[in-house]
């Protein structure tokens, strides 16, 4: 991953000149926070919910499954804290290309 | 309007979702939703739009290359296979796949991503100037809206059967879910969502496999149930001896050949090369995921690390499919030899409906709801790839080239998001063509057969032979097509008899043959470009160093193209020996 730049102890997101961390944007965190959402509710289905052991062969799969899902969200979530990813503040743009026609870059890029 | 309003009544619904399976479904739509809003608040212009702006890392551009095939054909049509087949389905991964990404890895990335190519049209263009790229671009265009079709049929259809949902009622809704993502986002949305949908896919069908192993006693319960079903079978009911269900190798019960070296030979060249090759290296829906990441190297390596989930999905949808048809009864019944009522369809249980009944007969709610959610995502993943895709040949590659040149970004931009519009509403429509088929397997391989097969010929000439010349571009495709067209025609009027699959397969190699032998011809008496334009576009006239990344060879081991790439042969090669 060469976005993985050593954790630098949370630097915030509004410091002028420099780059910023992708935060919420960051799919490490989205996916932390969906697996980690079902986890719950699974785990809690599990515990309170109807057991339906015909089903499942005796396995409370709510249960299990809920818990699973709360290490790999727990996994992500350490992940993104750890490792953050650092974004630019300048992107280089694009170069326009000779072989194509268009399109000309008539605006600076937006921030 | 075309679309036959079928009568809005209740209907029974194959499987009985609780208010807490409907949370889960409603959790993973305001996800979905919610990252095209935050993707929005990031795209600057449409570099980023259509591509990300090549910055996402390798591995999840990896999952997302995996994820934009992990579609309906994969895990209906996969689980079906293994229900009906048994483990000689995973060729389809270990010999139909893995060699072919491998091979897109380490050979034909660095002409893709080093040429800074939007799209793989564009990349014909710059080989073979005006002509192959027209027809390209085309037919990659009309392609796409009938796949794409096909994945909007098979979601409305699972829609259906979950919620009992009319079909029509059911294809705008899907329409509509799809469209609001990829609009509100673009290729960023559409990429995150799709790693977000592998791991909720995953998340879902590993408890059913385990489960259902565990009701089947185990692994082996599960090869005894299989081997007792198979000698009890009916003659007439014609299951495949248990023997072959239960060994990868020589796989006929898969191929339809007799002999077990035709089908060795079968597997290994037909599905193994043209087929698979083609498809996955020439099939942008994938590539253009490799092309958003943030190196060259990440870019090799994209292809290389979904080989890695690609290698084990089979463990989570064949096996399903297997328990699936030792335990349910409506499946145990299909397979010897009748024809029990329900079904997805509503017209009898199928092969098709293995994984569903199964959801049913094993997960309680909660579970239930998660593996709804999977699957929806899985097709959602499909056709927003499809769309996607569309897109940026569009509005690139014929609007911009052909129609309207020299407008400013904001502008192209603009004309993708009308296309992406104008297509989902035309898949609702292709749609319609989709669900005519029996068996929409079939006529995604014919599809398959008439685009990527001469499509991967010419790529694979042009690549190798600096003669190749730009009349030969196009010649080859426009004959390599119609050949495709022309067998398939006639395997529908009955002059070529062959079973399902096999008029698609001969057709798909007799556009690859074709399209070979014209290239070479043509070039022969036309002229080719000077070979000072070929640089980074054909292999002998490419500085090695161009190839390669700088800064790979500083990573460790796990982050360079080669090892990573020698690791997953080795791991498919001892996969195919142990089964």
């Amino acid at each position: 991953m060469s976005h993985d730049t050593p954790a630098s102890g949370g630097t915030s997101s509004t410091g002028g000149t420099g780059s910023h961390q992708a935060g919420a944007f960051d799919i490490r965190n989205i996916i932390g926070a969906l697996l980690g959402l079902y986890g719950v509710i699974l785990t809690l289905a599990g515990l309170l919910g109807e057991h339906e052991p015909a089903k499942t062969g005796g396995v409370n799969a709510n249960l299990w499954t809920g818990l699973g899902l709360l290490v790999v969200a727990a996994a992500f979530l350490l992940w993104a804290r750890l490792r953050p990813i650092i974004v630019p503040e300048d992107v280089d743009p694009p170069d326009d290309d000779p072989t194509r026609p268009a399109p000309k870059r008539t605006r600076p890029p937006a921030t | 309007m075309s679309l036959q309003l079928a009568p809005v009544v209740p209907m029974a619904t194959l499987i009985d979702a609780s208010w807490l399976d409907y949370l889960l479904v409603a959790i993973y739509f305001a996800f979905v939703l919610g990252i095209g809003v935050m993707a929005r608040r990031s795209v600057s212009d449409s570099i980023d739009f259509f591509l990300s702006g090549r910055s996402l890392p390798a591995w999840v551009t990896g999952l997302a290359f995996i994820s934009a095939n992990l579609g309906a054909v994969e895990i209906m049509g996969m689980s079906a296979n293994g229900a009906e087949f048994g483990i000689p389905t995973v060729h389809y991964f270990w010999v139909g796949a893995v060699p072919a990404m491998l091979f897109l890895g380490v050979v034909m990335m660095p002409f893709y991503y080093g040429s800074k190519v939007r799209s793989v049209p564009e990349f014909m263009f710059r080989r073979f100037g005006t002509g192959a790229h027209l027809v390209n671009a085309i037919s990659f265009a009309v392609a796409q809206l009938l796949i794409a079709g096909v994945n909007l049929a098979l979601l409305a259809g699972i829609v259906h059967a979950l919620l009992g949902w009319p079909i029509w009622i059911a294809l705008v809704v899907a329409g509509a879910v799809v469209l609001s993502y990829i609009t509100l986002g673009g290729l960023s949305a559409a990429i995150y969502n799709e790693v977000l949908q592998f791991f909720i896919i995953i998340a879902s069908l590993l408890p059913l496999t385990l489960i259902g192993l565990h009701r089947v006693g185990g692994w082996d319960g599960l090869n005894d149930k299989i081997t007792a079903a198979a000698d009890g079978a009916p003659a007439e009911a014609a299951v495949a001896p248990a023997a072959q269900q239960l060994e990868s190798w020589p796989g006929q019960a898969l191929s339809g050949f007799d002999s077990p070296y035709l089908s060795v030979i079968g597997i290994v060249f037909g599905l193994g090369f043209v087929l698979s090759f083609g498809y996955w290296t020439t099939n942008f829906v994938e590539v253009q995921r490799a092309m958003a990441s943030n190196s060259m190297s990440a870019a090799r390596r994209t292809p290389i690390i979904g080989s890695f989930p690609k290698m084990f999905i089979p463990f989570i949808v064949i096996v399903p499919g297997m328990v699936s048809a030792v335990l349910v009864q409506e499946m145990i019944d299909l397979k010897n030899g009748g024809s029990p009522a329900g079904g997805a369809s509503g017209d009898g249980v199928t092969y098709n409906d293995a994984l569903l009944l199964l959801m049913r007969d094993v997960l309680p709610n909660g579970l239930l709801g998660l593996a709804i959610a999977g699957l929806l995502a899985a097709f959602m993943a499909g056709m927003a790839a499809n769309i996607s895709a569309f897109n940026t040949v569009f509005s690139y590659d014929l609007w911009q080239r052909y129609i309207r040149k020299d407008h400013a970004d904001d502008y192209y931009l603009r004309i993708g998001r009308i296309a992406t519009v104008a297509a989902t509403f035309i898949a609702i429509f292709t749609a319609r063509i989709a669900l005519g088929y029996d068996n929409v397997m079939d006529y995604l391989q014919t599809l398959f057969g008439f685009f990527n097969a001469p499509l991967f010929a010419t790529f694979i000439l042009g690549m190798f032979w600096k003669r190749m010349t730009p009349t030969a571009g196009w010649v080859g495709l426009v004959f390599g097509t119609l050949s495709a067209v022309a067998v398939d025609r006639l395997a529908a009027a009955g002059v070529i008899d062959l079973p399902g699959q096999g008029a698609a397969f001969v057709a798909a190699s007799t556009a690859f043959v074709v399209d070979i032998v014209l290239s070479v011809l043509v070039s022969l008496v036309t002229r080719p470009k000077p070979v000072s334009e070929l640089k980074g576009l054909v292999y002998s006239e490419t500085p090695r160093e161009d190839l390669v990344d700088p800064d790979e060879a500083a990573n460790p081991w796990y982050q360079r193209t080669i090892p990573l790439a020698a690791v997953a042969l080795a791991m498919v090669i001892v996969l195919n020996a142990a089964f």
